[in-house]
């Protein structure tokens, strides 16, 4: 059941992958009109009202201070996993921090749908381990910083409602090694986690809203 | 028959002898280094990386330079429900008593910068009430027990450097998180001070020591 639903969302994320590069290459042309045109260079991969779509995250409802951080990190290119790597760091290149602040205040004022892509019979302990955490294996409790409601503060994201594929890529790359802002404790904090338990959280923070 | 079961007996009995014995040796000794470097990770992932305390989406204190009795104080605090913290019971209640040694003695050799943030307008306020009290409001003087530079002594807290939104969000509710149940708690030495304080006084005070080296 697993593998064959991994294999079908890595064919329909290479599909994606070669419209974007055919769009990406004609987006100046129609780009112009202000505003608007900023935020559908934004939602073309982000979903319609920025609701997130296949790898690209969900930015209805984020924290705004967290979008303007990740837009900053990609200009720095201290967040350096493949997608943001390959998309993000030329996507914001020609962005200047004013016209980031205001779609970062755009997108958090959107009011965010929950994914609800997770396996259901993992939310329960995904749920635990975000309040509790694993102590007898140094795994910190999420709702620490995240919130009880994975609703996220200031420049810390929201994770409730977020896409179950997102979720576990970002886990999983912090233990492989990639980065995010400067000074994140996620690196840390994920380092201890197994799949079953990557999972287990991606599955719970999916359906939370 | 009766033999074999006796002996089941016997040898079940010495097992268990054993057994307690390897679990405390390692509370009489130091804790495994592998061990020990974890559990440091651990509490820094909150704490910050090192040890200067955090902004999550509750204020995580600085522990760095922190008195290690006060750190075991606390630890054990969380732990018999004196103190209520729910993320912190669940981390404090796993440490045997050698590791909660181990880890208050790391970090009360930390000394990074601190965390910063603090709003800077009352801090001369804040030094006022820090040095000399408030005796009108029966306030006595913070530096009268936690020391002129705020460094504590024993099982009274260093408040030097401490994150801003943390001291405040203390002092402003004392009781409802220390000294909890009936069994006596040196946190009730605070419990008039901090209630004799107006939410500003405590914002002042909390916002001088933040940037006390």
């Amino acid at each position: 059941m697993h593998k064959p639903r991994k294999l079908e969302v890595m064919k329909r994320i290479g599909l994606k992958i070669a419209i974007l590069a055919i769009v990406a290459s004609t987006v100046p042309a129609w780009a112009g009109d202000g505003e608007s045109a900023s935020v559908r260079n934004c939602t073309w991969c982000h979903g319609t009202s920025g609701q997130g779509y296949m790898v690209a995250p969900r930015l209805a409802g984020q924290r705004s201070q967290y979008i303007e951080s990740q837009l900053r990190s990609y200009r720095e290119h201290t967040r350096d996993n493949p997608f943001s790597k390959q998309y993000m760091w030329g996507a914001v290149a020609a962005l200047g921090p004013h016209a980031g602040r205001d779609l970062a205040i755009y997108f958090a004022t959107i009011a965010p749908k929950a994914a609800n892509d997770g396996d259901k019979d993992l939310a329960a302990r995904g749920r635990a381990i975000y309040l509790d955490g694993i102590p007898e294996a140094n795994i910190v409790s999420c709702y620490a910083c995240h919130g009880p409601n994975a609703e996220g503060v200031r420049d810390i994201p929201r994770l409730g409602g977020l896409a179950y594929f997102y979720l576990k890529g970002r886990l999983e790359q912090w233990g492989q090694g990639y980065h995010s802002g400067v000074e994140s404790p996620m690196p840390l904090a994920a380092s201890h986690l197994g799949p079953d338990e990557i999972e287990a959280l991606a599955s719970y923070l999916s359906f939370v809203r | 028959m009766k033999v074999i079961t006796l002996r089941l007996t016997l040898s079940a009995a010495m097992l268990a002898v054993a057994f307690c014995t390897a679990g405390r040796a390692e509370d009489r000794g130091v804790p495994a280094r592998q061990g020990l470097k974890a559990k440091l990770e651990y509490c820094k992932t909150c704490h910050g990386l090192s040890g200067q305390g955090y902004l999550g989406y509750f204020p995580m204190p600085r522990l760095a330079g922190q008195q290690p009795e006060y750190i075991e104080a606390q630890l054990r605090a969380f732990i018999e429900r004196r103190r209520t913290n729910p993320i912190m019971f669940n981390v404090a209640h796993v440490l045997s008593p050698t590791m909660l040694t181990a880890l208050a003695t790391h970090f009360r050799n930390l000394d990074p910068k601190p965390f910063g943030g603090a709003p800077r307008g009352s801090i001369a306020t804040g030094k006022r009430i820090y040095e000399e009290g408030l005796p009108e409001s029966n306030v006595p003087a913070c530096a009268a027990c936690h020391g002129t530079e705020g460094k504590g002594q024993n099982e009274i807290p260093r408040l030097a450097g401490q994150v801003y939104a943390y001291t405040v969000g203390q002092l402003t509710g004392w009781k409802k998180e220390r000294g909890q149940g009936s069994a006596v708690d040196t946190s009730a030495i605070m419990a008039p001070t901090a209630h004799n304080l107006t939410r500003s006084q405590v914002e002042a005070v909390a916002a001088y020591v933040s940037y006390l080296q």
